[in-house]
Parts: structure tokens; sequence; C-alpha cells
């Protein structure tokens, strides 16, 4: 338990100096869209790194966030923090309505089924031009707060920062309880768990739903962030974007999570220089970290230097 | 007395092999019942039926009187229901105790929101589970393991740790899927200890297991499976003498 308390304490130093060492505008809006993509990691790697099961469409789900706190305030005149939750809601009914069926089934099929329905939410966004904006999206009205409107990117990065560091604490303390052991139990042995108890359909749905719950709130965040949306956000390579940074960070590694997330949010900013060749420099480096460090970064350098995550 | 588990005419086919025929049998509590027979007489497939990992193709099973054939396993568990597995079933990706703390999930509060949250009472809770899982890794002789990591530990030590996790959920019925498989000659007579042990510790024990030695030493009743029928039932003396089961075990002129 010491070990992650130093843990979320460094994480929670670092964003409080942040602000103060950023050079400029473009590194704070850099640093919270790391912090962004840092949450839903999270989610996911719950899902796919401790339950062993994954997702090839929480980008669609990050859409449904997105798109209800553009759509409910700007058609229906709703409070965007009740659009948010109404987006959070769906999202939860959806996740649920799908992994029931798929999880009784045995196999690689919740693959096959997150992919098809990312891919589907990405279509109606971009057809349901009257209400989404269609393939040029729409502007985001602003998030308020008690009376008070978060506007700034400084505004938007103690939120986001706060959000980030709770939900550290939260994936911590969730992973070492009786439901993630339970979860880390299926993954290890499926059957070993059924026999002990473990209704293994129930915690599959549960995680499945709040790490698609997790990119819903965070689709509506970012919705807000930039003020605008557009299909992009639900887009299938998005979903594989978010996958790899769990897979890079370290799967089963909370901190793993988050060094995944910041380095290829970066990354691709970084090798804005190569002009055209980018994608290749990215690929590259992408194998790079499958061949030497195919269990991701974080377990990698903590089973070097003999310390647990 | 009553019988705590009653098995009749219990089959299972898969495809067009019959792995258990109209196979009969009842088990009072408190006892050590054993299941013994050639390979492929269908013991593991008998306590996957009645554990529930398999659903039988025809027969019942009761548990107190009450039916159960065709619950699922996590449901058997909650009925007071353990099992180890013949093929170690451990959670490699975590550590030795918390493989035994899995074992008392059904005992515990598994909200995922209070959990996330850190309710208070749970983390107290959690640290005497932990002190308990310590205990029962000392009851089955692995104390020096429960700093351990499960992929850390030697073949012989996961046996234990199954029969500890399976004993972390206060179970009325153990099944014992050859516990001593694999293991040297001083290791087989420690698990013939601590099996006793568990059997005396009130659990009523059922166990598959090819050494006869244990088997005779523990057994209160044996069953003989053959061809997935049952072949014999009795004491340890009574089965020894059955001409049948000697015929299977060393073959029909010896």
């Amino acid at each position: 338990m010491k070990s992650t308390t130093i843990g979320i304490l460094v994480v929670a130093a670092i964003l409080v100096v942040l602000p103060f060492v950023a050079p400029n505008a473009y590194y704070l809006d850099l640093t919270v869209r790391m912090a962004i993509n840092a949450i839903i990691v999270l989610g996911l790697n719950l899902l796919i790194g401790f339950a062993g099961q994954i997702s090839l469409g929480h980008a669609g789900f990050l859409g449904i966030g997105a798109y209800a706190s553009a759509v409910l305030p700007t058609h229906f005149g709703w409070h965007p923090l009740v659009a948010m939750g109404a987006g959070a809601a769906a999202t939860a009914v959806l996740a649920g309505l799908v992994a029931r069926p798929i999880f009784k089934l045995k196999g690689h099929y919740l693959a096959m089924a997150t992919l098809g329905l990312g891919i589907i939410i990405n279509i109606a966004l971009r057809n349901e031009a009257q209400w989404t904006g269609g393939p040029d999206g729409m502007p985001v009205p602003a998030m308020g707060l008690f009376g008070f409107e978060l506007s700034t990117d400084r505004q938007w990065y103690w939120v986001v920062a706060a959000l980030l560091v709770i939900s550290v604490w939260a994936s911590l303390n969730l992973i070492d309880s009786p439901f993630g052991r339970a979860l880390r139990a299926l993954h290890g042995s499926e059957v070993a768990s059924q026999v002990v108890g473990v209704d293994v359909v129930r915690y599959k749905v549960a995680i499945f739903v709040m790490s698609a719950v997790f990119a819903s709130l965070m689709g509506s965040v970012t919705a807000h962030y930039i003020g605008f949306v557009s299909p992009n956000f639900a887009d299938f390579f998005h979903s594989i974007e978010l996958v790899t940074m769990v897979v890079v960070g370290g799967m089963a590694s909370v901190f793993g999570s988050l060094v995944g997330a910041v380095l290829l949010t970066a990354l691709p900013q970084a090798l804005a220089t190569f002009e055209g060749w980018e994608t290749v420099v990215f690929g590259a480096i992408l194998m790079g970290f499958m061949i030497f460090l195919p269990k991701g970064i974080v377990p990698t350098l903590a089973a070097k230097f003999g310390k647990g995550d | 007395m009553a019988r705590l588990l009653e098995v009749s005419d219990l089959s299972i086919h898969f495809g067009g092999v019959k792995a258990v025929q109209n196979v009969s049998f009842g088990i009072d509590a408190g006892i050590v019942y054993s299941v013994i027979g050639p390979n492929g007489a269908g013991k593991t497939t008998l306590f996957n039926l009645i554990t529930g990992v398999y659903k039988p193709t025809a027969g019942e099973i009761r548990l107190d009187g009450e039916a159960i054939h065709g619950r699922s396993p996590n449901e058997l568990a909650r009925r007071g229901m353990a099992r180890t597995f013949q093929n170690l079933q451990i959670c490699m990706n975590m550590s030795a105790i918390e493989n035994v703390m899995v074992g008392a999930h059904l005992r515990l509060d598994r909200n995922l929101v209070k959990a996330a949250l850190r309710f208070p009472g749970l983390k107290r809770r959690d640290r005497e589970l932990r002190d308990e899982a310590a205990q029962l890794m000392d009851f089955v002789g692995l104390g020096q393991y429960v700093e351990a990591r499960a992929d850390s530990m030697p073949y012989g030590a996961l046996k234990r740790l199954e029969i500890a996790r399976a004993l972390a959920m206060k179970p009325r019925l153990i099944f014992l899927d050859e516990p001593a498989a694999g293991l040297n000659p001083k290791e087989t007579i420690e698990v013939d200890h601590l099996v006793r042990k568990v059997a005396d510790s009130g659990v009523t024990v059922v166990l598959v297991e090819h050494d006869m030695k244990m088997v005779m030493n523990l057994s209160d009743r044996i069953l003989v499976l053959d061809y997935g029928k049952k072949l014999a039932e009795g004491t340890g003396e009574e089965v020894r003498r059955n001409p049948d089961v000697i015929a299977a075990y060393l073959g029909a002129h010896a």
C-alpha cells in the first residue's frame, strides 16, 4: 500500500507544479489532453489489464458523452452537468445491454461486438446531421459550474487534474478490494473464480459498464473543453489509440495507464517535425515498445528494479 | 442420519462418449469419501458435474435434499461447496495470499462504488481477512509464502494453496481433485496429514486420488469408477476385496 500512496502523491505533486513550469499555453493544452486520456485509459485498463477483457469501441462511448454534452444543451437547453449525466447513463445502459449477452459466450466475441458498436455509433453521429451537425460536427456550449463558467485552459486544467488524482486513487482502491480481487481472479482463472462464488458474467459486465462510463464522462469533458465535437471523437482509430495506451503503458498497471496516456498523447505532437513520415516513425516506436518492453513500460521497469506496482 | 449429498443415476455424454453413466451414491456429513478408478474412469468429470462446471445429461444431485444439478458453480459455492483442481487453477497474476482471500469472496462486501471510494469499514475488514488468510496458509503449511507471489511458488506449494483458497470459503463440503498428484513421497505424506486435519475440522471431504496408500488411510468410504460406471462402493476393506475392482486394476486375469 505504501508504494501506491507515494505514487499518488508524486502524480499530485507533478500536476500542481506543471502549470507553473509550462512554457506556454500550448503545453498547458497538451497536459489537459494527456490528463483526459489518462482518465479514460485508467478505466480501460481496469477492463483490459485487470479483468482481461478487450474493448475496441471505447471511442464510441466517448462519442456518446461528447455528443450528449453538445446536443442536449444546444437543442433542448439542458444544463451541461445534467447532459453529462444523461450521456453517462445512456452509455451505461447501452454498454450493459451489449455486454450481458456477449459475456455469456466464451472467446473473442467482445472484441468483435465492441468494434461493431463503436462503428455504429460513429455512423449514427455522422448521419443524424439535423441533431449532430453530421461530419462537420457542432459547437458545444460552455460548461457552467455553480454559476461560474469554465472557460480558460487554466481553469480546465485544475478541474481535469483533480479528476485525474481522484481517478487514480479510486482505481487503486478498487483493485485492492474484494471487487478488484474477483476481477483479477476471473482473469487469472475463470473456473477457479467461479467455484469460489464469483458471478463471472456480472463482474465482467460491471467493469465494462464502468469503463464505458469513464469514457463517456471524459467525452463530455473533452467536448466542453474544446468547445466543439466531431464524429472523429468516436472514430475506430481513436479506440485503437486508447487500447495502445493501455498496452504501451502496461496492462494491469495503474501508473502504467498514466505513462501510456502521457506518452502516446505527446508522441504524435513530438513527431510532427518528421513531416509526412510521422506515422511511420510512430509505428516503428510502437513496434520497439512491443519488442523490448512487451509487458508495457511500467511493469517492465517495476520488475527490473524489483518493485511491485 | 440424513445424507449431505445424494447422487442418483447421474450421466453425462459428450457426443458419443458416455463419460459418466448412471452413477448413484450418497455421502454422509463429516466423512472422507474417496472416488478412485483408472485414468479416464470419469472421476474428474464426476467432480465437474457435482460442482456445476458441467451440466448432467440425466440424473439428479441433491445437497441436503435440495436438487442442485444444473446450477452454476457460483451458486453452488453459495451453498457451501468448495473444490480444488487436478490441473492447477491458481491466479498467477495475484499474490499467494490474495489467491486465498479470493476464496472468502462471498463473505465480503463486494460493492464496486464503496470499494472505489474506500468506505471506512471496508479496509478494516480487508485487513482482518488478510490475517485470516495468513492463518489459513499457516494451517496448510505455507506460512513461509505469506508474502510470496503465486508465480514464484513451487508446484507442491501451489497444490496446497488451492486447498487454502477452498478453505477460505468456510465450506461444508470440499472436493479435492488429486491433491497429491505430482508430489514426492514426503510431500504426499504432508498432504495426507493435511486432508486429515481438514476432515477433523468438520468439513466433509470428497477425494479423488491415485495414491492408494493415502486413499486407504483416509477414507471412510470409497467409490470405484471404471469407464464412467460405478464398479463398487464401500469401506476400504470391502472395496479392496471386491473381485471386479481387482480385475479392473490388475487386469481380468490377475
